[in-house]
């Protein structure tokens, strides 16, 4: 029998970063009874760690700008597969929802008329794509991720939100008609299990870079949410694409804005030459991320990398000045002296591609809805299930989301799945309560672990897996090394079903909550692996060498990993803007 | 080359009746690595050995701990910055409740900082974009914003180690500040109002211990004078 403790809200947001914290503030202003369950407290969270900024368009830079170029140039970004009508929403809804960061007092940057700074981005124009490069992200300085995170912190503080720190959400709960109702949770630094019940669970985990053994990611970035839902049974969709940054520090991993080269800065090889130039003639390098990532490789490949090994190349910023360095991108001179050694005012920061953003993810609505499929191919809601943020797949990115998109994701879809959640809880939510054994269905895990007495050690098979992610999984890909691959988790997922946990003890037992998570990296790499083995073409952040085309014919489609069969699914992209025509397929260059 | 020698602070309330030091052999393979890489090795000895960490590069503020007698973010402190004779000291936070090895129980250090209403206020109905600011009201913000909440400047503050239930302490303040100093927040007095008790800012002995230990390279101090100016000039 279960004797947890249980909790109950009208809505329990599981992650305290910038998504979390968005919807969060707008059930907690309605009076909802509203918990943030964070496995960190908030302000430690991932969205901290964003640099450049957030790209809306204001119509600061430029009194002229359109929401609908910046939804064109987010559609192109992503390889035509961001769902258009999600695209038309957040370009639209977007300038409110950077307006009301600023009224929250998000100290942004300005011009001298004193309106919010933007700057050049990667995949940036005017007049669909026609105008030239355009100026479309609103930044503080080059720290926009930690203004924009503890802003939304505060303004939750002021309005009175529940926090729930330091604790660690298990599983989901469900019921016995399969509608999610709530999660186990523990507290850490007690090591209390409880069960928290609600009418409405978001799924505001992030990302799971620590899937890749080189990556810009927090260490708490394990697609906790990602593997709940999987757990539960649930679809991921577009698991394959995954964002190589072409700016991570080589060697750390620590991540290097886009806003360098967007104020002017450039990529060299070991001749000194700014290579961009040939694959992306007039972008140079801001052309889309994965452009650029897959250039930076291809010059590293036919010897033109730099250093002793000629794995990586140069980002040239010294001649920007030291007024324009200290000025718009100070974090970046900090983080270049601890973690290259170099000072860019005068010689260039090493850099590499590098693990940075998951653009697939829990398939949602744009009001936060979870989606799955039933076996003829039709949508259907899940009912009390949500997400948000990088954790969410609305989706925005398609298969290769633009710089400063991620931030204008996390405010409008968390404003977004915030007001949709106070409307349903209005119209009144029933859903049957949960029985013992749903509640214990939920507990397997961490009774698993907690019942171990012997196995392999956590860490060494996270790094197994992470070994095996980074050197089939990359930026480019090819069929019989992924089999290998898929091939090798198979085999690690169930050595970790037999791993150890040696530390039993209740008080913040952090081995504990690293198994928890190790779980979580498996289920994120099974579905990535699966999904990027079945993908045959090439598209956006998905590069094969066996398959170097976009396929319009077939794949213009999202995947869809099936947990209980592993067998992946397509779902259509959504071509039905609301109020401007669809933007069709085309050929993408920069 | 010889191990790293690391003696490390170590307190399990549900094995320990008292804290102890242990010592670890660390084989950094002779690379100047940071401090939360040692940790790391150290964990993979023993796995009970606890301590917060998140982004690993100096933003997220989970890492702050005394190493070799100074607080700091071991994430962003290369061995050569602190390590003396091959030997690391790495004590908890001073002056807050233990929860169990390097982790400490952060809840006063919160209490202070929701305590100076760290949100802007601006009754005034807000225009359909955004408030404008000059660039020059903005640079006011610079040096203040930036704090990361990772608690260096308080724990290393006599003054708050003494009173930390009402001496607002250097980080609340800094925020404070931040909020005093911006150019969109109009409830100054009633912020200063609920500052000028003998301790809430008072207490600040200036001992700049603040400034000394900022992974942020900010200044505590500076901001605490400021209130301090706008104290008196508010008082006559």
């Amino acid at each position: 029998m279960s004797n947890l403790r249980s909790l109950t809200f009208d809505a329990i947001i599981i992650g305290g970063g910038g998504s979390g914290l968005r919807a969060a503030l707008e059930l907690a202003k309605s009076g909802k009874k509203t918990a943030v369950l964070s496995k960190v407290f908030p302000t430690r969270s991932h969205t901290v760690s964003a640099q450049g900024g957030i790209t809306c368009a204001i119509a600061s830079a430029d009194p002229d700008d359109d929401w609908r170029w910046h939804m064109y140039d987010t559609v192109k970004g992503g390889d035509y597969i961001a769902d258009q009508d999600a695209s038309e929403y957040m370009c639209s809804e977007g300038p409110k929802a950077v307006f009301e960061l600023e009224h929250m007092g998000l100290p942004f940057s300005r011009f001298d008329n004193g309106r919010i700074y933007q700057r050049p981005f990667g995949g940036q124009s005017k007049n669909f794509g026609e105008g030239g490069q355009a100026a479309r992200t609103c930044a503080a300085a080059d720290r926009t991720g930690h203004a924009l995170l503890h802003t939304l912190y505060q303004n939750n503080l002021k309005n009175n939100t529940t926090f729930l720190n330091e604790w660690y959400a298990v599983d989901l709960v469900k019921n016995a008609e399969g509608d999610v109702v709530g999660c186990i949770a523990m507290c850490i630094e007690t090591g209390e299990v409880v069960h928290v019940k609600s009418k409405a669970t978001v799924l505001a985990t992030g990302g799971a870079g620590r899937i890749y053994a080189s990556t810009t990611n927090a260490l708490i970035n394990t697609g906790d949410g990602i593997g709940m839902a999987l757990r539960a049974g649930f679809p991921m969709q577009d698991m394959e694409m995954w964002q190589f940054h072409p700016t991570g520090i080589y060697g750390a991993g620590t991540l290097v804005t886009e806003g360098c080269r967007g104020e002017g800065g450039y990529l060299i090889n070991k001749d000194g030459e700014r290579f961009m130039e040939r694959y992306a003639p007039n972008a140079k390098d801001l052309a889309g991320r994965d452009v650029v990532a897959r250039s930076m490789v291809m010059e590293i490949l036919e010897g033109r990398g730099c250093g002793e090994k000629g794995d990586h190349v140069f980002l040239k910023l010294d001649h920007l000045g030291e007024e324009v360095l200290g000025k718009r991108l100070p974090g970046i001179v900090e983080l270049s002296k601890t973690f290259a050694h170099v000072d860019p005012a005068k010689d260039p920061i090493p850099v590499v591609p590098t693990c940075h953003y998951m653009m697939g993810g829990i398939p949602t609505n744009i009001h936060g809805q979870a989606i799955t499929q039933d076996d003829s191919g039709n949508d259907h809601i899940v009912n009390g299930l949500y997400a948000c943020g990088e954790a969410a797949c609305v989706s925005v990115h398609g298969a290769n989301r633009l710089g400063g998109n991620s931030l204008l994701d996390l405010v409008v879809f968390g404003r977004a799945a915030g007001m949709f959640i106070e409307s349903a809880l209005n119209e009144g939510i029933e859903y049957l309560d949960a029985s013992e054994s749903d509640i214990e269905s939920a507990m397997k895990r961490i009774t698993r672990w907690n019942e171990s007495d012997g196995g392999e050690s956590i860490p060494a098979l996270k790094a197994e897996l992470q070994d095996i992610m980074q050197t089939s999984f990359g930026v480019f890909r090819e069929e019989k090394n992924m089999q290998e691959g898929v091939k090798k988790l198979d085999e690690l997922r169930s050595r970790i079903a037999n791993a150890h946990l040696p530390d039993k003890s209740n008080a913040f037992n952090t081995a504990r909550v690293e198994a928890l998570e190790l779980d979580n990296l498996m289920e994120v790499a099974e579905a990535t692996a699966i999904a990027a083995l079945e993908r045959n073409e090439s598209r956006g952040a998905h590069s094969r060498y066996d398959y170097p085309d976009r396929d319009d014919v077939n794949w213009l489609k999202h995947s869809l990993y099936f947990p209980a069969t592993k067998e992946l699914k397509k779902r259509d992209v959504n071509f039905k803007p609301k109020t401007v025509d669809t933007f069709e397929p085309k050929v993408r260059t920069y | 080359m010889s191990n790293l020698q690391v003696s490390v602070y170590r307190y399990n309330p549900e094995t320990d009746s008292a804290p102890y030091m242990q010592e670890f052999q660390v084989d950094t393979k002779g690379r100047d690595v940071m401090v939360l890489d040692v940790l790391h090795m150290m964990k993979e000895q023993d796995s009970g050995l606890a301590f917060r960490r998140s982004c690993r590069e100096g933003v997220c503020g989970s890492d702050g701990m005394n190493m070799n007698g100074k607080n700091g973010l071991a994430c962003i402190t290369p061995l050569s910055d602190v390590v003396k004779g091959n030997k690391l000291t790495l004590r908890p936070l001073p002056g807050l409740p233990v929860i169990r090895d390097m982790v400490v129980d952060m809840a006063l250090f919160y209490k202070q900082y929701e305590r100076i209403q760290p949100y802007l206020q601006n009754d005034e109905p807000a225009p359909a974009i955004e408030r404008l600011q000059s660039p020059e009201e903005r640079d006011k913000l610079d040096g203040l914003y930036e704090c990361i909440l990772c608690a260096c400047c308080s724990t290393s503050c006599p003054s708050f180690w003494w009173n930390p239930d009402k001496f607002v302490g250097p980080a609340g303040l800094l925020q404070s500040y931040r909020f005093l100093a911006d150019s969109r927040d109009n409830a100054t007095s009633e912020r200063l109002t609920d500052l000028e008790d003998p301790f809430s800012v008072f207490r600040c002995r200036g001992i700049m211990n603040c400034v000394a230990v900022c992974p942020k390279g900010l200044n505590p101090t500076r901001a605490i004078g400021k209130i301090r100016e706008m104290l008196l000039a508010d008082a006559t």
